[in-house]
């Protein structure tokens, strides 16, 4: 409680009222006030979400900071929110960056500025209820919710080939969202009549049902990840969205698929993701390896750090099914890295972007000769996708591959080898566009970093490299929750 | 005193035939300009019918005119719901009648005897009150869609829409006249004991069956008794088809209901397995078609087929569960189908319907209040959460699953995802695309307002659908005898 309200709904909704008064300033006359109140709003709304973390007790995997309503009652639903170790960094990553993402926006975004930012908040609001629903069915109109203002984002602000973009974007997880709400519905039949998540982790199941009920999950959290073979919306996706747009999709909505693995597949159906486990895994190294070099082949840096992207995924469904807690603590280390480190190289690739036009790394070159306050930032988040030590990337990645060991020396020799290629497609890119002659009078007339955009980079600099030399309070919050995860994932559910 | 009890239970459709009537004569006598007495007369009557109807309500079921009608808690919510959706209607099309010469004393009273005839079909409980509330329906929207003599389109669909109807109507009475012959009786209760008590042949039963479940299916529009649907909602001016898409469906749940559930019940699992093959054709076909088509009101009128069949799902569940569900949906569906053609009207101006795709390109840059209104709805149409569309295509899933049809539901959200496409192409044209025109949106007007209170109106069902999923729920359950 913050002066008497709960938390969590102050969290959800805040941003999502100050994203309904952006919109009331109406058209881009009023863009200034629009862009303040916007600031305001999703400054405010990451400040609520501070105790969350100040006041989680370490200790128990219980829920926390629990608020429990009725909602629909015909169908036994409620509002029921609450976060535990798994959770609670999320909805603190979401806050945390909408205002990034409403600076990164501040000049470049110049029509209809108040549908932009109120977008924006509006699915921050939204992104933090999907971490912290406790009902499924509430869970599924903040998840379905989530789509529209990403829609609008990059069909309005996007690149040239938006439309078809945004429309695959909207359809491709739409069609796994589906086959979930049906899961859900039988899942509720089966749980006598509940939709809370807890309720449905207690739910007996037959073999051939869990198998079902996690293929439908698959396609709802797999789009998402994305997990190779359902990864081609992203790249579109991601070069056609505006900056704030690829930052979002990258840092967060990318761990919504991979948190509802754990938050529903895994404990709900453990005996089917144990059987089939075995497809996971050789899925996740698929994206490792061949995404990987698909990176390394990309001439575009937005499709590049895309790709690069999904490679990291797959280290992180990979953590999740070899179930051991150096594997899920890793993973889930490596998705809050990772959601630092590409929002940050999206971050900075719009600003190479916005002075340029252009997202090909043949149109650059020598940058450093005239940004080298931006090609020192740039270096450090290279550095910290390519994990290495002392920047955040490494410690998740690290992890998952210690795990892997544990469970199958080839599966860590795979993985392992994204050490390889990460360093290969990011240190190349890095090389081609920041290093070298002056390619052209363009790069030559390059300004370097304003003020705002060094804020920007600082606070995602000192993340970066703090997490990296001291994980432990990351670490630490989860490390209950993960162990009772996996005990719980441990335990058949099959009918006697 | 004898007279009184038959006539309360049907005080409010004495009140409204007498008031067509009136409002018929009434309106010999004033001239065109003061059009708007009969409209605001009209507007009053919608509203004195449902003060009667909430006045006339009694707890529990009360049966009038030797059981042919009957006045129970869904009629009475149905009912009201029909008196909204009419009186919505007539806001919506006043100005675009008007501007087409069509704001005319005929088109009203034609529109109350409309309703008159959807008030008797939710209330009947014999299959000729039934039948006649069906005929004082269609008779009067076939006039509709005809009023505007002069347009060639316009009369086809009418033509079309009266053909086929009367089809319909004959297969529907063939059916009917079957049932009779192996029950002996037209009275729903009776029909559906003697069924039970298995003196009736079984295949005359089925038979009769198959025309009557034929029948309702041309009059709901399902695949494959579909083909008047698209030609007529396109011909029609919009005014009309709003009418013809949204209040009757309401009426048509009623019947639908009353003639299987109350009537036909012990012959579930014949009907069941007919409407799970008209329920998914119409969505493969609907949803498939639509995604073809450029112009909206064609485009609707395939969502509408589709939408249908999504509905039939939550009946032939078979559950008191499911007819809840059904309920619900068909409100669900008046309300997003109202918003969307009342947007194509508050579009449409003199000379101009805006009917096509391509008129709503741009429609943020024109008008972002209203842009945003037509997302809602059309987020809704797609089922979408927060809109309250999710909520009716969720509770109609839920109801197939607890029925044991999980692949059933399985196939309904496909069939439903291919429909989101063209919902989303609506969207896209309006938010993602330069506008075509660029003549000014009147947003001042009473259905630019109407139309905000049912764009809203979607979104905040959707946040709280609690209260009307229960109200449809309950009375569903009040209502409809499961002997």
């Amino acid at each position: 409680m913050i002066f008497g309200l709960p938390v969590i709904s102050v969290a959800i909704w805040l941003p999502i009222i100050f994203g309904i008064l952006v919109l009331a300033t109406g058209d881009d006359k009023n863009a200034p006030l629009a862009r303040i109140l916007a600031l305001v709003g999703s400054t405010l709304g990451f400040l609520v979400t501070i105790p969350l973390y100040t006041g989680f007790v370490n200790d128990t995997s219980e829920m926390q900071f629990v608020e429990l309503h009725d909602w629909i009652a015909r169908f036994n639903i409620h509002y029921h929110l609450g976060v535990d170790g798994i959770s609670v960094l999320f909805v603190l990553l979401t806050a945390f960056f909408t205002p990034l993402v409403v600076l990164a926006g501040w000049q470049v975004i110049e029509k209809r500025v108040a549908q932009y930012m109120a977008s924006f908040l509006i699915m921050s609001g939204v992104m933090i209820g999907v971490f912290a629903a406790l009902d499924s069915i509430l869970f599924y109109v903040f998840w379905e919710a989530m789509l529209i203002p990403m829609f609008l984002i990059i069909g309005i602000w996007g690149g040239k080939n938006r439309v078809y973009a945004a429309v695959k974007f909207f359809l491709y997880t739409l069609l796994g969202s589906l086959l979930m709400l049906v899961a859900l519905i039988y899942l509720y039949n089966q749980s006598g009549g509940s939709f809370a998540i807890l309720d449905f982790h207690k739910v007996e199941l037959p073999m051939m049902a869990q198998i079902l009920i996690f293929i439908a999950f698959f396609f709802a959290f797999a789009v998402k990840v994305p997990m190779f073979p359902v990864h081609t919306w992203l790249p579109d996706a991601h070069v056609e969205a505006p900056t704030g747009g690829s930052v979002v999709l990258a840092a967060i909505m990318l761990k919504v698929g991979a948190y509802g693995f754990l938050r529903f597949s895994m404990p709900i159906t453990p005996d089917a993701s144990h059987q089939l486990a075995g497809v996971m895994i050789a899925l996740s190294l698929i994206a490792v390896v061949y995404i990987g070099l698909v990176a390394l082949m990309q001439t575009d840096m937005k499709k590049l750090v895309a790709y690069s992207s999904i490679s990291h995924m797959g280290f992180v469904t990979l953590g999740f099914f070899i179930f051991n807690a150096y594997g899920m603590e890793g993973a889930l280390l490596q998705m809050i890295s990772h959601g630092f480190v590409s929002g940050a190289l999206f971050l900075c690739i719009g600003v190479l972007y916005d002075r340029m036009h252009s997202r090909n790394i043949a149109d650059y070159g020598g940058v450093a000769n005239t940004m080298p306050v931006f090609a020192a930032f740039f270096m450090l988040f290279a550095m910290a996708n390519v994990g290495l030590p002392g920047t955040s990337g490494f410690v998740g990645e690290f992890m998952v591959i210690l795990g892997a060991v544990k469970v199958n020396f080839w599966y860590a020799f795979t993985a392992a080898t994204t050490l390889i290629f990460g360093a290969a497609y990011t240190l190349w890119m890095y090389k081609r566009v920041i290093f070298g002659a002056v390619a052209n009078h363009h790069v030559d007339e390059l300004i370097d970093l304003t003020l705002r955009e060094k804020v920007i980079f600082a606070i995602l600099a000192v993340t970066v490299l703090g997490m990296g030399l001291y994980p432990l309070p990351f670490s630490e919050i989860m490390h209950v929750s993960v162990n009772d995860l996996l005990v719980h994932v441990a335990r058949s559910k099959l009918p006697l | 005193m004898d007279l009184m009890t038959d006539l309360m239970p049907a005080g409010a459709e004495i009140f409204m035939l007498v008031m067509a009537c009136v409002i018929l004569i009434a309106d010999l006598l004033i001239k065109q300009s003061g059009r708007l007495v009969t409209y605001m007369l009209v507007q009053l009557t919608l509203l004195g019918c449902s003060l009667i109807t909430v006045g006339t309500h009694e707890n529990g079921v009360v049966y009038a005119f030797n059981n042919m009608f009957v006045d129970d808690l869904m009629s009475d919510v149905l009912k009201l719901l029909t008196y909204l959706a009419v009186s919505m209607m007539l806001v919506y099309s006043r100005l675009y009648l008007t501007v087409r010469g069509l704001f005319s004393g005929e088109f009203m009273v034609l529109a109350l005897f409309a309703t008159l005839g959807m008030m008797v079909m939710i209330s009947a409980n014999h299959f000729l009150t039934l039948y006649l509330g069906l005929e004082v329906l269609s008779l009067s929207l076939y006039a509709m869609v005809a009023l505007q003599r002069d347009s060639a389109v316009a009369t086809e669909a009418a033509m079309k829409y009266f053909i086929l109807g009367a089809l319909a109507s004959g297969l529907l009475l063939y059916g009917m006249s079957m049932l009779y012959g192996a029950t002996g009786s037209l009275e729903l209760g009776a029909v559906s004991s003697a069924i039970k008590s298995g003196a009736a042949d079984k295949d005359l039963l089925v038979f009769g069956l198959v025309f009557v479940v034929s029948g309702l299916a041309f009059k709901l529009g399902v695949v494959p008794f579909h083909m008047w649907v698209p030609d007529v909602y396109h011909g029609a001016p919009t005014a009309m088809t709003m009418l013809i898409g949204s209040a009757p469906k309401l009426a048509a749940f009623a019947f639908v209901a009353r003639i299987l559930v109350e009537g036909l019940q012990p012959l579930v699992q014949h009907w069941s397995g007919m409407l799970i093959i008209l329920a998914v054709a119409s969505m493969a076909l609907g949803n498939i078609t639509a995604i073809a088509q450029t112009n909206l009101k064609r485009m609707l009128a395939y969502s509408t087929i589709a939408h249908m069949g999504f509905l039939l799902l939550g009946l032939l569940s078979g559950g008191i569960e499911g007819y809840g569900t059904s309920m619900f949906y068909a409100v669900v569906y008046v309300l997003m189908t109202l918003g969307a053609f009342g947007m194509i009207m508050l579009l449409s101006r003199e000379g101009f319907e805006a009917d096509t795709l391509n008129d709503f390109k741009g429609l943020n840059q024109r008008s972002p209040w209203l842009a945003f209104m037509m997302l809602l709805l059309m987020f809704s149409m797609a089922g979408v959460p927060p809109t309250v569309g999710f909520y009716a295509k969720f509770s109609v899933l839920n109801s197939v699953v607890q029925a044991g049809h999980v692949w059933l539901a399985v196939v309904a959200v496909l069939l439903s995802l291919i429909g989101a496409f063209y919902y989303l192409r609506i969207v896209k044209l309006m938010y993602f695309d330069a506008p075509e025109s660029h003549a000014p949106i009147d947003v001042r007007s009473d259905s630019a307002f109407l139309l905000s209170v049912n764009g809203l109106g979607v979104l905040l069902l959707g946040l709280l659908p609690g209260t009307l999923m229960s109200v449809c729920a309950v009375s569903v359950q009040q209502s409809l005898l499961l002997h």
